[in-house]
């Protein structure tokens, strides 16, 4: 039988072998951390402590009124040393908080367990989710306790757990699955008592079997009634919209949310935090991160504080090697380019890969010879090549017209582009102007 | 405007001298703000995808020529020294003179990409094998020239470079392009079947043969229609073709032929030699699967094949012209443009309307 999956998308190496056998190792507790004001998607959090002040392990360093944002906390145990502006993986400079490791000691601030969670009201139970700063761990850091409360009128049916990874290189979901199933299964089923569904699905992909055999026994021996789900190996089954079509065979209608077709999908990492902080009460300060990639010594799967400089991590698995020419956060598909190691890990970062100049496109881009292969890989159904090209020549509303907004920006149509023109980057541009656009449409009316 | 030259730099990769990272050392213990400070090692940066397959232009190009070479020894099989004369000249004079409007152009030389050896191989196998040769330079020149660089180089051109080459030459010599319709020295050499082609005719009626030998004669490309459809299936497993046009250009032409034939089989040919005649297959599977000149769009590419088979059988059937299949292609290539933009495919999550 065929596997479920979408339709189109691409098939990159995937290149797990590096760290997909391999144990999550803790990393050391840094001697300083930069804690980001804003890791998340919203807005960005205000510093609620002074120069100087003593803060334990899982301390909230800041918060915002706003609904959309997430609060960010200590990692470390110690005083803060400065509140400035920092490098952010992300890109740009933000403010961020420095503290330095005090004693050599890891003192938690823990908030009171909920270990009854079964009979606790979903409001305190999402309430703690927020407090605990917890954003979607796959890459995109959208505030859970969000997600976990849609409009009244989005009537939510299912619940969709994503261990797919589809990108290349990174296996922290995966060790996750094989090494932490017993918090990744109450995390999940906490997830589904705040959004009173009772259908719950876990969509992994094939090529990590081992993952799917632990989570189908773990499911049946803790007595869950969720459905482990195996999923064809593409490019990008991870994508929300994606793993949606592929496990319920519901396609999330143009610019609408998974909640307009009833699902709210979390990653598995996710899962993890809410079960650490609704059981054991503790915020959101760690994370797995796959340390990967032909450039580094040894490639490892590492629990990591966040705010460890990506410096101290690399240094912990051996060090760069001389070939290295490049380091992104995240996978090679959707992942950042770094150009500044003493960048903090945050929330978002699922790994840190290494490569040795594979993969670059050396030459400069050449016309495109209208092949139609970006057309046929878009999981999206869009015409990439015409709107990258409408998105060059600063024809923003053409772009508009034909769908720019839907692109996910996975980037398979840059990636299968024989003239290696940059697809998907031109859209991206294109998606800020069209962006931009709308805000002075509304200016002036 | 300024705006719009500065944004493709972002987008370009900065290559910066790669430093080896210092290996391993103690932790220094001075201020720790100097670590966080200190300056990395000089990584590239580029947005992301930073992977990318290992396709390129010219590998596709050049596949596409392997594809051609059972077809170009096929052509020499039967026609021998005349063959590898006219192909030799014409992917030479394609290469000439696309380097040298290259020069003119004053751009980088694009002979390494493959795309005018294509078109002066594809040319050469349209042409009867007794044509004269500095004619067929002729035409090459007005391919490469008119049919591609006039419209700004390879992946801007509206038509098949071969073909307007081909219509060129159909233009302005007409009765030497078409000596092979009528070719007594040529019925030999097909009706003499080869190995394949004895094979392939083997299960169809002697009607058949006879219809054969009463209007195909052999341009170079013509001859064995099993080696270029193996070529084709070739490119189209390596997705290097859209399988979408052979089939419905092929398909239709069978089923809008068999029509004809049906209403009146005295008449009009039977569907099965319009398939295997004249130079349908190699139009069909190397021709109007050329990627420039062929819609991007799956429903566009149906709409091409289909477009482009009813427009041969009418012209095979009522046009002045023996053979329809270059002005079939051409016709289609001009509304290629058309075609993209009204196949726009559902996005993801529309509704189905």
């Amino acid at each position: 039988m065929r596997l479920p999956t979408f339709s189109r998308g691409v098939h990159p190496n995937d290149n797990k072998h590096y760290t997909c056998s391999k144990s999550i190792e803790i990393l050391p507790i840094p001697d300083q951390v930069l804690i980001p004001l804003q890791q998340h998607i919203g807005a960005p959090c205000s510093v609620i402590v002074e120069k100087g002040q003593e803060v334990k392990t899982g301390q909230q360093v800041g918060s915002s009124e706003a609904f959309v944002s997430s609060p960010v906390h200590s990692s470390i145990t110690g005083k803060v040393k400065e509140i400035g502006t920092f490098q952010h993986p992300a890109g740009g400079k933000v403010q961020m908080v420095l503290i330095q490791q005090t004693e050599e000691e890891d003192d938690w601030k823990l908030m009171p367990p909920l270990e009854d969670w079964q009979n606790t009201g979903n409001e305190i139970l999402n309430q703690r989710i927020k407090d605990a700063g917890i954003v979607g761990l796959g890459g995109a850091a959208f505030p859970t306790h969000v997600k976990l409360a849609p409009p009244k009128d989005k009537k939510i049916d299912t619940f969709i757990l994503n261990g797919c990874e589809c990108e290349p290189y990174l296996t922290a979901d995966h060790r996750a699955m094989v090494e932490q199933a017993d918090k990744i299964l109450p995390g999940m089923a906490i997830i589904m008592k705040i959004l009173g569904v009772i259908d719950g699905f876990i969509g992994i992909e094939n090529n990590k079997p081992d993952a799917i055999e632990v989570m189908r026994e773990a499911v049946s021996r803790g007595g869950y009634n969720f459905k482990v789900v195996s999923l064809q190996v593409k490019y990008p089954q991870g994508a929300e919209k994606m793993l949606i079509q592929s496990v319920l065979k519901r396609q999330v209608p143009t610019g609408g949310l998974p909640m307009d077709v009833g699902a709210v999908v979390n990653n598995v990492g996710t899962a993890i935090a809410v079960a650490d902080a609704v059981i054991n009460g503790k915020s959101l300060i760690e994370r797995i991160v796959t340390v990967t990639g032909d450039g580094i010594n040894e490639p490892k799967n590492v629990l990591a504080r966040i705010g460890t400089p990506f410096q101290e991590i690399l240094e912990f698995c051996g060090g760069l090697n001389e070939e290295t020419t490049q380091v992104f956060m995240g996978g090679p598909m959707m992942g950042l380019a770094q150009h500044n190691l003493q960048s903090p890990t945050v929330k978002a970062t699922s790994g840190i890969v290494c490569t040795a100049a594979q993969g670059q496109p050396a030459e400069q881009a050449l016309p495109c010879i209208r092949c139609g292969t970006c057309v046929s890989v878009c999981p999206m159904f869009l015409l990439p090549t015409r709107i990258a090209r409408l998105s060059e020549m600063g024809q923003t509303a053409a772009a508009e017209e034909l769908g720019i907004m839907n692109c996910i920006e996975c980037g398979s149509c840059s990636f299968v582009c024989p003239s290696q023109i940059p697809l998907v980057q031109w859209i991206r541009l294109g998606k800020l102007r069209v962006g931009e656009m709308k805000r002075k449409e509304k200016e002036v009316a | 405007m300024d705006e719009e030259k500065k944004i493709p730099e972002q987008l370009e990769q900065k290559p910066v001298e790669p430093k080896p990272l210092p290996v391993k050392k103690p932790k220094p213990k001075k201020d720790p703000r100097a670590k966080l400070y200190k300056p990395s090692q000089m990584l590239i940066m580029s947005s992301s995808p930073h992977l990318s397959t290992v396709d390129s232009v010219s590998r596709i190009m050049w596949t596409v020529i392997v594809a051609l070479i059972p077809a170009v020894g096929m052509s020499v099989y039967y026609f021998g020294w005349a063959a590898i004369f006219m192909i030799v000249t014409c992917v030479a004079a394609a290469l000439v003179t696309e380097a040298l409007l290259n020069k003119l152009k004053g751009e980088a030389f694009t002979i390494k990409d493959g795309s005018a050896a294509i078109t002066g191989l594809l040319l050469a196998l349209t042409l009867p094998p007794s044509f004269d040769l500095s004619s067929a330079i002729i035409g090459v020149v007005f391919a490469i020239a008119v049919g591609k660089h006039i419209f700004g180089g390879l992946g801007y051109n509206i038509f098949n470079p071969a073909l307007l080459g081909r219509a060129f030459l159909q233009a302005s010599f007409p009765v030497a392009i078409t000596t092979w319709t009528n070719p007594r020295t040529l019925v030999d050499a097909v009706s003499t079947a080869t190995p394949l082609g004895g094979f392939k005719f083997e299960k169809l009626t002697t009607t058949f043969m006879d219809l054969l030998y009463g209007n195909t004669g052999g341009c170079l490309g013509e001859t064995s229609a099993i080696v270029i459809i193996a070529g084709g299936l070739f490119l189209i497993i390596k997705k290097y073709a859209d399988w979408r046009i052979p089939v419905s250009y092929l398909g239709t032409v069978f089923i809008f032929g068999g029509i004809f034939w049906l209403l009146n089989p005295s008449d009009y040919p039977s569907p099965w030699f319009h398939l295997f005649s004249g130079g349908l297959m190699l139009g069909a599977f190397f021709m109007a699967t050329d990627m420039v000149t062929s819609p991007i769009t799956p429903k566009g590419a149906w709409i091409f094949g289909v477009g482009a088979g009813i427009l041969l059988v009418v012209i095979r059937l009522f046009g002045g012209l023996p053979e329809g299949v270059m002005y079939s292609i051409l016709l289609m290539n001009a509304v290629t443009p058309l075609i993209n933009r009204y196949t726009r495919p559902k996005y993801f999550g529309e509704p189905r309307a």
